[in-house]
């Protein structure tokens, strides 16, 4: 699915922290935003889902302006991964199924343990989550958030939190999931080495404004 | 013995309160002696105590000859006064006054209402007023507690909520689960001083009734009367409350509002 995003700004206390941003990335493109810290870009990722409301401008997905999609609809075609995996309480197998519950469908134990299997974690169903380490946990939000069936992934530093192997580890995990599923990713991150890795282009942010493509 | 010396009741209360007054007054010269100096405390509070529940009874004695109609008018706006009040422990939540209104109107309203028609609340108004004001006075504990625990977690789970709204889910189950967290903490000390009732204390309508010479067994069962309605009216508040508040922390399309987050 194609992203685009039209003069998307966010004013928070009288400062623009997203700032006139146009973006558009096409289907199964990678798109890696870098910049410092306050730049703003968990804020645009946060407006590509509409956890927080656009001051001015929108964003289209395939052309339909999002604001015509019902939040719940557009957050599921538009998973999230986050820096911290929020993972809620219970066993692993309730996190994979929480969002397809939300529309009343409820994953088998086959189509949970295929999930669980494309994170590298078959067999952990019955594992209570806080068990699990941080790389584990992290995989769960991965497995948890393609249960979507998402179109797009918003991906927020997923492996910041993670010690060097199992940053590796994800990292690998999602570039893999990604290509197959042809997923449209936008990354943000303030690793720029890792950008380049996974990037097929890669934005800079800084103020809030989207500075150069390379 | 201050009977024998006082035969008229309202000179009998006075000469009451001066022994009283006494007492409190030789506690704080002793707290004096050791050190302890709460005398410009309390013999403001002493004052001010005597001074409002002196012109609380005068203002109960006119409204005590009015019709019943006016009983109703003045839980209206004792309602609205809790309401206020619970606002302010809320603070920080949005629409806290509506909601803590809805709150204690709806569950102390309701109870009050049903009670009066079942005939466990006399509709008079020295019944009336005084067990009224109690029921709305614990509904406004019950959902200013509700409210202040909501608050908390839903401030120490921002990270789950938003997950969970970005994994496609309604606001309502999304805050569910802390919701429901803080109508249990709110019901707790209802129900502990329910378990306790008669071992640990024996609360205040049962010690007026006794005092007043009715039969204990009877001012027992319209103490547990009063307890039960008491852990009715806090549920039902605790509970509007939270659903209520649940709704009104989020926007139109389904996030989480600003001053909740930040």
């Amino acid at each position: 699915m194609k992203l685009e995003t039209r003069d998307l700004t966010r004013v928070h206390e009288g400062r623009a922290i997203v700032d006139h941003v146009n973006l558009a990335v096409a289907t199964g493109e990678v798109v890696m935003i870098v910049g410092p810290s306050g730049a703003g870009k968990s804020s645009l990722l946060r407006l590509l889902n509409r956890l927080d409301e656009p001051t001015a401008g929108t964003a289209f997905l395939d052309g339909v302006d999002y604001r015509r999609i019902p939040p719940r609809e557009l957050r599921r075609r538009v998973g999230m991964i986050m820096q911290t995996a929020h993972l809620f309480p219970g066993s692993v197998a309730d996190n994979v199924r929480f969002g397809p519950r939300q529309r009343g469908r409820d994953l088998s134990e086959v189509e949970i343990e295929r999930l669980l299997s494309r994170v590298g974690l078959s067999g952990f169903g019955d594992r209570m989550v806080d068990r699990l380490s941080g790389g584990e946990a992290q995989r769960v939000a991965i497995a948890r958030a393609l249960a979507n069936d998402p179109e797009v992934l918003l991906l927020d530093e997923p492996t910041s939190a993670l010690d060097d192997s199992a940053k590796a580890a994800v990292e690998d995990l999602l570039s893999e999931i990604i290509r197959e599923e042809s997923l449209t990713c936008v990354w943000v991150t303030h690793d720029t080495a890792q950008a380049k890795r996974m990037a097929d282009r890669v934005l800079v942010m800084q103020n809030g404004r989207l500075q150069m493509t390379s | 013995m201050l009977n024998q010396f006082f035969q008229d009741p309202i000179q009998l209360a006075t000469a009451q309160a001066a022994v009283a007054i006494a007492l409190a007054l030789g506690m704080m010269f002793i707290a004096a002696w050791a050190g302890i100096h709460l005398e410009k405390e309390i013999l403001i509070a002493l004052l001010r105590g005597l001074v409002q529940v002196v012109a609380v009874g005068a203002v109960l004695l006119f409204i005590f000859q009015g019709p019943e109609l006016l009983g109703f008018v003045i839980l209206a706006g004792m309602m609205a006064l809790a309401a206020k009040t619970a606002e302010k422990r809320a603070e920080g939540l949005p629409d806290a006054f509506r909601v803590a209104l809805f709150g204690i109107a709806l569950g102390g309203g309701s109870v009050i209402l049903l009670m009066t028609w079942a005939g466990v609340i006399d509709p008079k108004l020295t019944s009336l007023i005084p067990i009224g004001s109690m029921i709305i006075a614990n509904s406004m504990n019950a959902a200013s507690l509700a409210l202040d625990r909501f608050q908390g977690e839903i401030r120490s789970h921002v990270g789950h909520i938003e997950t969970a709204l970005a994994l496609g889910a309604d606001p309502k189950t999304a805050v569910q689960p802390y919701a429901r967290a803080a109508v249990r903490a709110s019901l707790i000390p209802r129900i502990d001083s329910l378990r306790t009732l008669g071992i640990v204390w024996i609360p205040g309508v049962m010690t007026g009734m006794l005092l007043a010479g009715n039969q204990p067994v009877h001012a027992a069962l319209y103490q547990f009367v009063i307890m039960a309605m008491i852990l009715a009216v806090s549920g039902l508040a605790s509970l509007i409350s939270a659903l209520l508040m649940a709704g009104a922390i989020f926007t139109p399309a389904e996030q989480l509002k600003i001053n909740i987050r930040v």
